[in-house]
């Protein structure tokens, strides 16, 4: 039996010192009981011989030095079974829907041990989002990481749940399924989730983890890990494809800089702690597919960047890790087009193992090269023509600054429930690229010119 | 040996009295004996850095000394292999505990059962010196795995001299002073292997990449740091020169970076196949695979470990690339372990010995002159990855201060999606001119011209573009508009070169030379017509100059080449 300790000696922030205990392992699970008899739990983050430090989750509130500690000799495990499809937990893994508690199939420790690399399957089935600017233009796999990077104020949930509603694998019946974990965000933000995953039918394939804005800030730490725990359960257990959805990454770095400063640690970049990379890190690469395995794990974290600044640190060590990143755009988003994703700094990593013949379309890379190099040119040519005028560009710089203008309007804009198949995507891309003469389309073989380009259509062989 | 026990765990340093282990030296933590090496001693404690993830271990569990250093295992096998930091094989570590790396394995970096072929290259009563071969093994079709007196081991006559199948631990050769030898050596990772000398890089490493064949150029031995912020293709770039480079060896270093990325490289090696021996890549490979999620001490240790196996095939007489994808990653394991360590931070938070560190790396790197005669090298392409993009952080600037080439990653470029990202203007190459007669003698003896021809219109280009974001184009007089557009078609039909399209992510130095001649030649054409009054409008768009941009697309080129500047020699004499 764990014996219990009445011996606490200070409560700093979220942190509580325990002395004169028997050995206590490190990142064990400890137990905290308040005079009320509520239990908090927390976690051992140093330990030795004189004193142990705990990081309680669930706030120090109502904890005081007559408050007893037991340590549970094991460290934290979240409970497994397929019934935990369907249900909404919180942060820190409580049922929250009014049902039972998870009786469990299995325990898993929420610090997952790595995916040994050699066992990772190359990720390259093609996910079709609908979106033409990711489809296109940064198109997506299953077992990707791709965040999206957003600001305050932008319509960054409904590009996700838009994605949620709609990501397919072409020729596959089966629907993905979701884990939405929430860290911080307002009741009015998860209810527009819940909402859309009830309209949809999505909650009966989905597992939630809600800690929002006014639940203890640690907690927000665990909420992710414990996410990530069932999305590996579904995905490498039951054999299933998870979307892992998680909102907002940047409320959950703020509490690791908190938890930081509480330890008096020596801050990294801007105050947040030095091991932010590998704590990202730990998150982010449980995604992907294993060899042998049928489930896989896609994930789409979402955070916003404080003074939309892509240098600041949580955007930055963020991007080091993902396999790309899509980019909101408060520019677009002004000018009134939907989705406002900038195409220029986004990037998906994993798209060339998941386009071309036999994926999407032989073109696929050649069109989007294309589309890119002139989109990029042409938003330059803006600012040429704010100053010099539009009358002063030559004639092929008119060409371009027009079909940047059209690019926007057409490939990039579309509806909020417009599910657009690769096909329409690529002939849009094509449209587009006909405003040019041929000429200038030098990123892009013969070969495909005269079998895609509309001026063609009709004339080539169909395969 | 003694052991000690644990007096305090955070995170991935603990605190162990009672140990008498000297700095560096290998120590096992815990009931389970969890690898870890002593990074620090002050009074009476032991400072411990613990390869893999310390949860659960308690104050009083015990440590033991295993009484040496961190030492990487050489012999033959270790090609072909995928090893974690601390040169444990991953796919023997999935045999026996699964899909997810679990704690407290231990495997040899080399099979100790598997028997190879040992041809001896000695016979009774030679004399053999430290760092010679006794023997060789063929470890892959194409590599002779040579057995060699180990560096440390002072040599001496032949006794007796075997030849057949034996393990690595199994004596093949006695020496009169009753020392046994066996296919197997161990080196402590942190030092350097020895050399008789080192000798000027004057021989390219040929890579087959455009801007850096031909602008900014690396040689045998030679190290080169590339910098870029997230997305800008340090990974693409590491990977391409691991597949195409004219070198013997590859080592690839994945330090602290994605799971995925490996999966896709260890995919890839096994099929793509080596242009100059038709054999797979993976046969000259090593691989090691310390991705961001798995222990960070560990990760720590893998530019150590990688650049001990470098250096053992450089001392077998090969030219050797190891590349390191991210040192920053390093610097930053490095950070956080000196940061449990509570040390006096310096600049950013790094340990105050950040530069010194990485000296000591970049300086195991070079051509030389072997201990058993004859020449070897080790090049280094190290990726940095600098938060925000900004150079002017610690480990870029450290890492500038000792690497001889600088591949400067712009985010510019990458957002035009022009690959590779580097900057021609910031970028710079200090062998460039210890290789120019190599290039003249072996490529053509105007292609040194050729370049400094090219890199001059593009630095004109440089400055006329900042005169074009004021007053447009069409403002500036004929020539210059000519120079802009010369610019561009070096830019995007010489420069720009996709590493993912099948042809043309390899060019050869004679393909590099034909492409740049012919824009050239264009330029001489399109000025000589200027002069003769033709309007640069219709110099522009005479129909060969966009037939150039394909080229290089096409395997077969020369004879398309020739096309299409005989058709541009036709064009221009029809304009008037
Ligand atoms: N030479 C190239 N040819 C074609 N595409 C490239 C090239 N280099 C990079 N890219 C594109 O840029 C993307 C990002 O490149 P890469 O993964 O090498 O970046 P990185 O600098 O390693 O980023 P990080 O620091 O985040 O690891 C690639 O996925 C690819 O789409
Ligand atoms: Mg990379």
């Amino acid at each position: 039996m764990t014996k219990e300790y009445k011996t606490i000696t200070e409560i700093s922030g979220p942190l509580v010192f325990v002395e004169k205990t028997e050995p206590v392992g490190y990142g064990e699970l400890v137990e905290i009981r308040t005079a009320s008899g509520e239990v908090k739990r927390g976690q051992v983050l140093d330990t030795s011989d004189e004193i142990v430090v705990v990081q309680v989750f669930e706030g120090t509130g109502g904890l005081s030095k007559d408050s007893s500690v037991r340590f549970t000799g094991d460290v934290i495990k979240m409970p497994l079974s397929p019934s935990i499809i369907g249900r909404v937990l919180s942060g820190s893994g409580r049922p929250r829907d009014g049902g039972p508690p998870i009786v469990p199939e299995v325990e898993r420790e929420i610090i997952g041990a790595a995916i040994n690399p050699a066992s990772r399957e190359k990720p390259r089935a093609f996910i079709q989002t609908g979106i033409s600017t990711i489809d296109g233009t940064n198109t997506l796999v299953r077992g990707q990481k791709l965040p999206i990077f957003s600001g305050a104020g932008l319509p960054h949930n409904d590009v996700a749940l838009q994605i949620a509603r709609q990501a397919k694998v072409l020729g596959e019946a089966e629907q993905f399924a979701v884990v939405f974990c929430a860290m911080g965000i307002t009741n009015e933000e998860a209810q527009h989730f819940m909402a859309d995953f009830e309209r949809t039918g999505a909650l009966e394939r989905a597992v939630i983890f809600l800690n929002l804005a006014d639940d203890p800030a640690v907690e927000r730490l665990l909420t992710p890990k414990l996410g990530l725990t069932t999305a590996e359960y579904l995905a490498f257990d039951l054999d299933m494809h998870v979307l892992v959805i998680y909102t907002d990454m940047t409320n959950y770095c703020e509490s690791l800089r908190q938890m930081g400063a509480a330890r008096e640690e020596v801050p990294g970049r801007r105050g947040y702690p030095g091991y932010m990379y590998t704590d990202l890190a730990t998150n982010y690469e449980r995604a992907g597919i294993i060899k042998g395995k049928k489930g896989s794990i896609t994930q789409f974290p979402i955070l916003t960047m404080p003074g939309d600044d892509i240098t600041h640190p949580i955007p930055d060590l963020s991007g080091y890790i993902t396999e790309g990143q899509l980019i909101v755009s408060r520019e677009l988003h002004r000018k009134g087009i939907y989705p406002p994703i900038d195409i220029r700094p986004s990037l998906s990593r994993l798209m060339n193992s998941g386009i071309g013949a036999g994926h999407t379309r032989e073109d696929h890379r050649a069109v989007s090269d294309q589309l890119y190099a002139y989109y990029a040119e042409g938003c330059d040519l803006r600012g040429l023509a704010a100053i010099v005028g539009k009358e002063a560009l030559s004639e092929r710089d008119k060409l371009i600054l027009e079909f940047a203008d059209q690019f926007e309007r057409r490939f990039v804009n579309q509806g909020r429930d417009e599910d657009r198949s690769i096909i329409e995507t690529l002939t849009i891309g094509w449209e587009l690229l006909s405003m040019l003469p041929e000429t200038m389309l030098t990123r892009i073989d013969d070969k495909y010119i005269k079998k895609y380009h509309p001026k063609y259509a009709g004339t080539a062989k169909k395969e | 040996m003694e052991v000690g026990r644990v007096k305090r765990v955070a995170g991935p340093v603990v605190q162990a009295v009672g140990l008498k282990a000297s700095m560096y030296d290998l120590v096992l933590v815990g009931e389970e004996g969890l690898m870890s090496e002593v990074i620090g001693i002050s009074g009476d404690k032991h400072i411990i850095q613990v390869y893999e993830d310390t949860s659960g271990i308690k104050p009083g569990e015990p440590v033991k000394e295993t009484g040496g250093p961190l030492v990487a295992q050489l012999g033959p096998g270790i090609l072909t292999q995928i090893y974690d930091g601390v040169q444990r094989p991953l796919p023997l570590l999935a045999e026996r505990s699964g899909d997810f790396i679990s704690r407290g394995l231990f495997v040899d970096g080399v099979d100790h059962k598997k028997k190879w072929e040992f041809q001896p290259l000695v016979k009774k009563g030679d004399t053999v010196k430290p760092g010679q071969p006794i023997g060789v093994v063929q470890e892959q079709l194409l590599i002779k795995h040579k057995i060699m007196v180990p560096p440390k081991h002072k040599g001496g006559v032949v006794k007796e001299i075997y030849s057949g199948n034996f393990t690595v631990e199994e004596t093949v050769c006695v020496l009169e002073d009753g020392s046994q030898l066996t296919m197997l050596q161990k080196w402590p990772v942190r030092q350097a292997r020895p050399v008789v000398r080192k000798l000027p890089p004057t021989i390219p490493l040929r890579t087959g990449q455009r801007v850096i064949d031909g602008f900014f150029p690396l040689a045998k031995g030679g190290t080169a740091a590339i910098p870029g912020g997230f997305g800008t293709g340090k990974t693409v770039m590491q990977q391409t020169l691991s597949k195409w480079s004219d070198v013997d060896i590859v080592i690839y270093v994945g330090c602290g970076e994605r799971g995925n990325e490996m999966a896709d490289l260890l995919h890839e090696f096994p099929e793509l196949v080596d242009p100059r021996t038709n054999r797979p890549l993976l046969e000259r490979s090593i691989v090691y695979a310390n991705t961001s999620n798995m222990p960070v001490a560990a990760r720590e240790a893998s530019i150590y470990t990688g650049m001990t196996t470098a250096e053992y095939y450089r001392d077998m007489g090969y030219d050797v690339l190891m590349t390191a994808d991210s040192t920053s990653r390093w610097a930053e394991a490095m950070r956080e372990l000196a940061s449990r360590l509570e040390e006096m931070p310096g600049e950013e938070g790094y340990p105050a010995y950040l530069a010194a560190r990485l000296a000591d790396f970049y300086e195991r790197a070079g051509r030389a002159e072997i201990l058993a005669g004859g020449e070897g090298s080790v090049a280094v392409v190290g990726a940095v990855s600098p938060p925000g993009g900004d150079f002017t952080e610690p480990v870029t600037q450290n890492t500038l201060r000792i690497v001889k080439v600088f591949w400067a990653l712009d985010s510019r470029l990458t957002q035009r999606r022009h690959f590779p990202s580097i900057n021609w203007l910031d970028s710079y190459s200090l062998y460039e001119k210890d290789l120019e007669s190599w290039y003249a003698e072996n490529v053509a003896p105007d292609w040194n011209q050729l370049k400094r021809r090219a890199m001059a219109i593009l630095q004109e280009n440089a400055e006329l573009e900042e005169i074009v974001m004021l007053v447009g184009s069409d403002a500036l007089p004929e020539d210059q508009q000519l120079t802009l557009e010369v610019a561009r078609m070096i830019i995007n039909f010489w420069l720009a070169q996709s590493a993912f399209h099948p042809v043309d992510t390899f060019c050869p130095y004679k393909k590099q030379y034909d492409l740049l001649k012919a824009i050239l030649t264009y330029r001489d054409y399109a000025f000589e017509a200027l002069h003769r009054g033709v309007a640069v409008d219709q110099i522009k768009s005479v129909p060969s100059k966009d037939a150039l941009a394909k080229l290089k697309m096409v395997e077969d080129y020369e004879p398309e080449l020739k096309k299409v500047m005989d058709q541009m020699k036709a064009e221009f004499e029809a304009l008037k």
